[in-house]
């Protein structure tokens, strides 16, 4: 496999002012002030490649370096020591619609967003077109982006950067922080352009998205590399860290309060009432959720649970048992290797709109904290009902006329 | 792509040119390009507006100075002078001033995107310069309308027109690339802008001026390229630079000036460039 990005020992340190001098005066009157900085060692001796047609994940804390290191890749900033290269075009993402002009038209803020990326500008006015396809604006090409709606500017924005089609990605998090619907949608995009041949670097701390759609990633701790590898692994590195003790230190933490519950999902779907796999749900219909993990590792006295999460993220409900076995009776552990199938039935209140699905491994007992999450594909209940509220609940009412 | 394609390419971190010079030029002629259609077709009298402001100013100091100071009537064609050094120096003093905070209004560009840092500036100069292409055609409509005969020397004026370019510029990266760490910048260069209105040769011709002035006036560098400016355009007869300075050697200072700010832009630009998106 080719290398596309290569770094070797980067280094980056920021130089924080205690006492910001932020003027002439303050520097003339003050010329001693100049020694007061705390360094603040974003990146110690970073090294790592990341081949052609990968999904790379960069995961770490608040504060790990992870976004320093992304704005190093993108030439946003300068690293103190050590080299990068890296091979084709490389655009950043670091937030969506970065050099929108509201005064301009769609047309114009295409093509210069375009450039910005680093299309030329005849080939920034070619890919117009298929922007404003991808996007479904073309009607709106001569609009000014001020009276666009949100809505229609993620659009935009998202279309830029899906057909900016740069070689190497550079993602960040703040992607993936719409609502689950559109974040589903990045994720789709992101595979498909893998797929080509594209290379993904994306910095998060969703694990979900590092366990389900990275091919290796990496962790990074007060700015030095812990990990580098398996995606599993990496996810599972960086739970450690986060449920470890309060400094930090792996290998201290007591039981309860590390995730060791690791499976995955091998295969989930939807189905209706005679059994029939379904992607979408009619209103009022009952469906059949179902979800096949297969434990990594051994799991000792586990619970598994499905949660269903409206197009915002939040929770709506959850199913939740204990396995048990062919003949019915209750495991208490679940071999390494060995599988699961989750089946869950609800009578389906749920308002027409789109849904997505997550399915949890807990541990029983007191670290009910300790949990996976894996997000699996979404599903659209439509129907013509609309109602008040988010669920719609069998129940009686009556209005009657006082005496 | 193929596997050869693949070349690494080292990441040189952000500069002022940073993405290369065809990528810089094309941004650059975008920005300039769409800041001007806005200022331009954003409103119904668009042009008029930015028109209105120097010849308002023209109409003020016209007054002022040939009916209460009285320096005008001793000038020779002083009221065509006027309007054109006004609209000379409002290209400096507007590109310059606009600069100062340009690459600091741009944050999240330069925070978020691999954007040549030099384009910034440039942009906001480029836009005047459109604009100050505009005005010109006003002001030699004027010129001609006033009386003046066209001369060869006419032919001449795009160089100091190129000076006065080189000199905005060099300012503009001066300040915009300092006002991200010392933000009194924005104040100084307004006080200094305001200053040199006054010490170039801009509301009076060089050879009123006192001699003990004369010799402050003549380190600024701006002096020589508008006394140059008007001898070719003007007044044919005027005291050109030297003759106005006494000899080529007086001018020296205010030579060796220019080429400071010039050398002085382009070292500091290039040691803030990559500090920046930190600092803002």
């Amino acid at each position: 496999m080719a290398v596309v990005i290569e770094a070797r020992g980067v280094e980056k340190t920021f130089r924080i002012p205690h006492h910001r001098v932020d003027s002439l005066k303050e520097r003339a009157t003050h010329p001693l002030r100049r020694a007061e900085y705390r360094e603040l060692r974003a990146l110690r001796d970073l090294s790592f490649d990341v081949h052609k047609g990968e999904f790379f994940g960069v995961v770490g804390r608040n504060g790990s370096g992870k976004s320093s290191l992304l704005k190093i890749m993108a030439s946003i900033y300068a690293a103190d020591a050590g080299r990068i290269r890296m091979a084709g075009r490389v655009a950043p993402f670091i937030e969506l619609g970065v050099g929108f002009n509201p005064e301009l038209t769609a047309r114009e803020n295409v093509v210069l967003n375009g450039v910005m990326m680093g299309l030329s500008r005849r080939e920034a006015a070619r890919r117009l077109d298929a922007v404003l396809e991808f996007a479904e604006l073309e009607e709106f090409v001569e609009l000014k982006l001020k009276n666009y709606s949100s809505g229609m500017m993620v659009r935009l924005a998202f279309a830029v950067m899906v057909q900016a089609d740069a070689d190497v990605m550079l993602i960040d998090e703040v992607l993936a922080v719409g609502d689950a619907a559109f974040s589903q949608k990045c994720m789709d995009v992101f595979h498909e352009k893998r797929s080509v041949g594209r290379t993904i670097v994306l910095v998060t701390h969703d694990m979900a998205t590092v366990q389900g759609m990275c091919d290796r990633a990496m962790l990074i701790h007060d700015g030095e590399l812990q990990y580098i590898g398996d995606a599993e692994e990496t996810a599972l590195r960086y739970y450690r860290l986060n449920f470890g003790t309060a400094d930090g230190r792996d290998g201290e933490a007591g039981p309860a309060a590390v995730p060791d519950v690791h499976a995955r999902v091998v295969d989930s779907w939807l189905e209706d009432e005679s059994g029939r796999r379904i992607e979408n749900v009619e209103q009022g219909t009952p469906i059949g959720l179902n979800v096949v993990v297969e434990a990594r590792e051994e799991l000792a006295k586990p619970i598994f649970a499905l949660h269903v999460l409206n197009q915002n993220g939040s929770a709506i409900f959850g199913l939740e048992t204990t396995p048990r076995g062919p003949d019915g009776e209750a495991l208490d552990r679940i071999a390494a290797g060995g599988r699961v199938r989750i089946a869950g039935r609800i009578d389906n209140p749920l308002l027409p709109g789109r849904y997505l699905l997550q399915c949890f491994v807990y541990r029983e007992g007191a670290a009910r904290g300790a949990l996976q999450a894996i997000n699996l594909p979404g599903f659209v209940v439509f129907g013509t009902r609309t109602g008040p509220g988010i669920v719609s609940v069998r129940g009686d009412v009556e209005a009657v006329a006082e005496p | 792509m193929t596997e050869q394609a693949l070349e690494l390419r080292e990441v040189r971190g952000p500069s002022a040119l940073g993405g290369g010079s065809k990528r810089s030029l094309e941004l650059l002629y975008l920005i300039a390009v769409t800041e001007f259609k806005q200022t331009y077709f954003g409103t119904v009298l668009g042009y008029l507006w930015s028109l209105a402001r120097p010849l308002l100013l023209f109409g003020v100091l016209l007054a002022v100075f040939t009916q209460v100071f009285r320096i005008g009537s001793q000038v020779p064609n002083y009221a065509v002078l006027l309007l054109f050094n006004i609209v000379l120096f409002g290209f400096f003093q507007e590109a310059t001033l606009q600069a100062v905070k340009s690459i600091a209004t741009q944050e999240s560009i330069v925070r978020k995107t691999q954007f040549p840092r030099l384009v910034i500036p440039l942009a906001v100069v480029l836009t005047a310069l459109f604009n100050l292409g505009l005005n010109l055609v006003v002001v030699f409509v004027f010129i001609l309308a006033w009386g003046i005969e066209p001369t060869w020397t006419w032919l001449l004026f795009p160089v100091v027109l190129l000076m006065i370019l080189v000199l905005t510029v060099a300012v503009s990266m001066i300040v915009s690339s300092l006002y991200p760490r010392f933000r009194d910048i924005s104040i100084i260069w307004t006080v200094l802008a305001t200053v040199l209105f006054y010490g170039t040769p801009v509301l009076y011709p060089i050879e009123v001026v006192p001699e003990t002035l004369k010799d402050v006036l003549l380190i600024n560098p701006l002096t020589p390229l508008f006394e140059l400016a008007r001898m070719w355009v003007i007044d044919p007869t005027a005291p050109g630079p030297a003759e106005a300075a006494g000899s080529y050697a007086l001018l020296l200072p205010a030579t060796a000036i220019y080429l400071g700010v010039c050398a002085l832009a382009v070292w500091i630009f290039n040691r803030e460039a990559p500090l920046i998106a930190e600092q803002l």
